[in-house]
């Protein structure tokens, strides 16, 4: 019997290329503000474009984190998502048209309660239509990507003409409310309230939407049926069911982003879901298709990169972004972080 | 030789039969049948179309391949012809330099989109497309310096092809022998052959193969073919012919605009034609094309009439406005994606068997 072979461990250091590979989505994002910093002249205008980048991005991130979850648990792509963006804005809009007394006064609490019912009122109308929109639409198709392609579109065509039906034809000009009016110095940077207001709904929603993910039980699940929907199946689980909770979740989150972005634009239009679903899915394909994190760092980068081009360079600010993707899609084909396997 | 001309693909079924040798003659003799200024247009607009979706076709029906720029090849023709007339004076010289320079750069855009995307699955390139045609036309319409912005483009097309041009002593059968009857014929005749040219090309080898990419991409790969070639070479193709349609679009309307060209609207209208009339048959494409052009122009003002009746009603009245006629549209596609899955045209050679 020899003995054992000598136990001679190498601790050979990790270089800095293979330390920060895992981050370099993260290091993105920071890569291009110091890039917009050394564009842009002043730094104050850098600081404004970079909030409203920011606030940009949280908002397309809002919208797409549905999308995503949806196309990576079931494999299904929702072409009509930007019809709840759509219905969540004129939802929301008409709760603030409603309750004008209290977005009219100068008091922040009166404001801010308007805004949630608004947010709420939204949600839940789009959470309903999204419930309905997987039992009639998406339900039939599973499994055949060219017909969701089409049913789904066709969704959202009848969504589209639906509302201006219900709205009339006319865009919707609104003000915001009267607290969220204007815009706070800092450091010499004008910063609109607005945005600020954006951002911080955003962080609340990607830090709820990565507790629930990475801490429950149904993230968990809702994780692993992205990863590998048969075995969880397999375990015992009904996907279907978590789908169509996903699905409604994701329709009200695209809701909420409606009405934010409506505010954000001050004015809604039918056909303004259609216009965002290019940012959204823009930001889902870099983002990796089933990918949360993802799509997070793509909307951010998305943002701060249409605003930065759009203040140097003002008509190539929607090729930027196909730039960006063209770009990324060369690093990593299937996007930044990766989730769903080829299937 | 008719099997010849319509290379083996016979309608197999007499209602088709009867449906597209009806269409033909009327569009073939339309301004004959149908003097007045705008069944002639509608003539025109049909023959365009179905040439348009008939190239969409060639990617959907045969490729599986769904793709949301196919307006942007469709105006890449227009733009060509409208900037080709305006800079080099009017002529036809202007026009095949125009509708070829479209088509070409039309060809060399669907290689490069499609290198770099279709290499991915077909939700990949849905989205892909998508952006990237939305971009052109944010840029086509930002750039007013070259492409006239959102006011389009106006121009002069040969005196040929003009009301003014008289022949045969002005009159045939009855109606002004004028150049506007040229240019009609043109039109048709340029549309007739390149369906033609579709119909030859997807009864071709290659057709073959991509209807064997499209019923199973791994295979086909595991047999030899190099999928990702055929798919591109598709697309190139479907690209060029879509952007020669544009061109006759531009020839027949002497003006090119985002509207009329680039627009989603015409977009969601092709995906309509396509799906309505039957994917994966030349023939749908006709019966597509015809049926929502027709509906396009004459079924708004049934639906005033309808609209009107019902006034006292909530709701209904603005549900059959004349202006929400795409909305039953939409409900009619995605019932149709559904239940007639191989459309209208599909459907009627099912019943024959």
């Amino acid at each position: 019997m020899s003995a054992a072979p000598d136990h001679t461990p190498t601790m050979a250091r990790m270089s800095l290329g293979e330390r920060l590979a895992p981050h370099a989505p993260v290091l993105l994002v920071i890569g291009l503000m110091l890039l917009g910093l050394i564009a842009i002249p002043a730094t104050s205008s850098w600081l404004t474009l970079t909030v409203s980048g920011l606030a940009m991005g949280m908002m397309i991130f809002i919208m797409a984190s549905g999308l995503t979850l949806v196309f990576g648990l079931m494999d299904v792509i929702n072409f009509g998502h930007g019809a709840f963006v759509s219905v969540g804005a004129f939802v929301g809009v008409s709760f603030l048209l409603l309750l004008e007394h209290m977005t009219g006064a100068s008091a922040l609490a009166l404001n801010l309660t308007a805004l949630m019912v608004a947010i709420v009122g939204a949600m839940a109308a789009t959470g309903l239509m999204g419930w309905a929109f997987e039992r009639v639409i998406v339900k039939p198709v599973y499994g055949h990507h060219l017909k969701q392609i089409l049913v789904t579109m066709g969704g959202l065509i009848v969504v589209e003409q639906l509302i201006i039906v219900l709205w009339g034809p006319e865009e919707i000009y609104i003000t915001r409310p009267e607290a969220l009016k204007g815009a706070i110095t800092f450091a010499g940077a004008a910063l609109e309230k607005y945005r600020l207001v954006a951002v911080a709904i955003g962080i609340v929603i990607f830090a709820a939407m990565r507790f629930v993910l990475r801490r429950t039980k149904i993230g968990l699940i809702v994780r692993a049926g992205v990863e590998n929907g048969e075995m969880v199946e397999a375990l015992g689980y009904r996907l279907r069911m978590v789908f169509i909770g996903v699905f409604i979740a994701g329709s009200a989150l695209a809701g909420l982003g409606g009405v934010l972005w409506g505010l954000y634009q001050e004015v809604i239009t039918a056909h303004m879901g259609n216009q965002t679903m290019i940012l959204v899915f823009i930001v889902v394909i870099i983002g990796g298709l089933g990918s949360v994190e993802g799509c997070f760092i793509g909307a951010l980068l998305v943002g701060l990169m249409q605003n930065y081009v759009a203040f140097l360079e003002p008509k190539a600010a929607l090729i930027s972004n196909i730039a960006l993707m063209v770009a990324i899609l060369m690093w990593r084909p299937m996007g930044m972080i990766p989730v769903v396997k080829a299937k | 030789m008719l099997s010849k001309l319509l290379s083996g693909d016979m309608p197999r079924s007499t209602v088709l039969a009867v449906l597209l040798v009806a269409i033909l003659f009327c569009l073939a003799f339309a301004p004959f049948l149908f003097p007045g200024v705008r069944s002639v247009d509608t003539a025109a607009r049909i023959c365009i179309f179905i040439v348009l979706v008939a190239s969409y076709d060639l990617l959907l029906g045969y490729g599986g391949i769904v793709s949301f720029a196919h307006t942007m090849f469709f105006g890449l023709g227009a733009y060509g012809v409208a900037l080709a007339s305006t800079h080099m004076g009017r002529g036809f010289d202007a026009l095949i330099v125009g509708a070829l320079a479209g088509a070409a750069l039309a060809a060399l855009l669907a290689l490069v989109i499609g290198l770099f995307s279709l290499r991915v699955r077909a939700i990949f390139f849905a989205m892909i497309t998508l952006a990237v045609a939305s971009a052109v036309a944010v840029l086509v319409s930002q750039l007013s310096g070259l492409t006239g912005g959102e006011d389009g483009l106006s121009f002069k097309i040969p005196r040929a092809l003009g009301p003014a041009f008289k022949f045969a002593d002005g009159e045939i059968l009855g109606v002004k022998a004028n150049g506007k009857l040229l240019k009609y014929y043109l039109v048709f005749g340029s549309c007739l052959i390149l369906f033609l040219l579709m119909l030859r090309i997807v009864h071709s080898p290659f057709g073959r193969v991509l209807l064997a990419i499209r019923e199973n991409d791994f295979r086909a790969e595991a047999i030899g073919y190099r999928v990702v070639h055929y798919r591109v070479a598709a697309t190139c193709l479907s690209a060029a012919i879509a952007a020669l349609a544009g061109a006759l679009y531009a020839i027949w309307l002497r003006y090119v605009g985002p509207d009329t060209t680039l627009s989603m609207e015409i977009m969601i209208d092709i995906l309509l034609m396509v799906v309505i009339g039957g994917m994966g048959t030349m023939y749908g494409a006709v019966i597509g094309a015809t049926i929502f052009v027709l509906a396009q122009n004459y079924l708004q003002g049934l639906m005033d009439v309808a609209g009107s009746a019902v006034s006292a009603l909530p709701i209904l009245p603005e549900l059959l406005n004349a202006d929400r006629w795409l909305l039953w549209l939409g409900v009619l596609f995605i019932l149709s994606v559904y239940f007639f899955p191989t459309g209208i045209v599909g459907r009627l050679r099912q019943g024959r068997t």
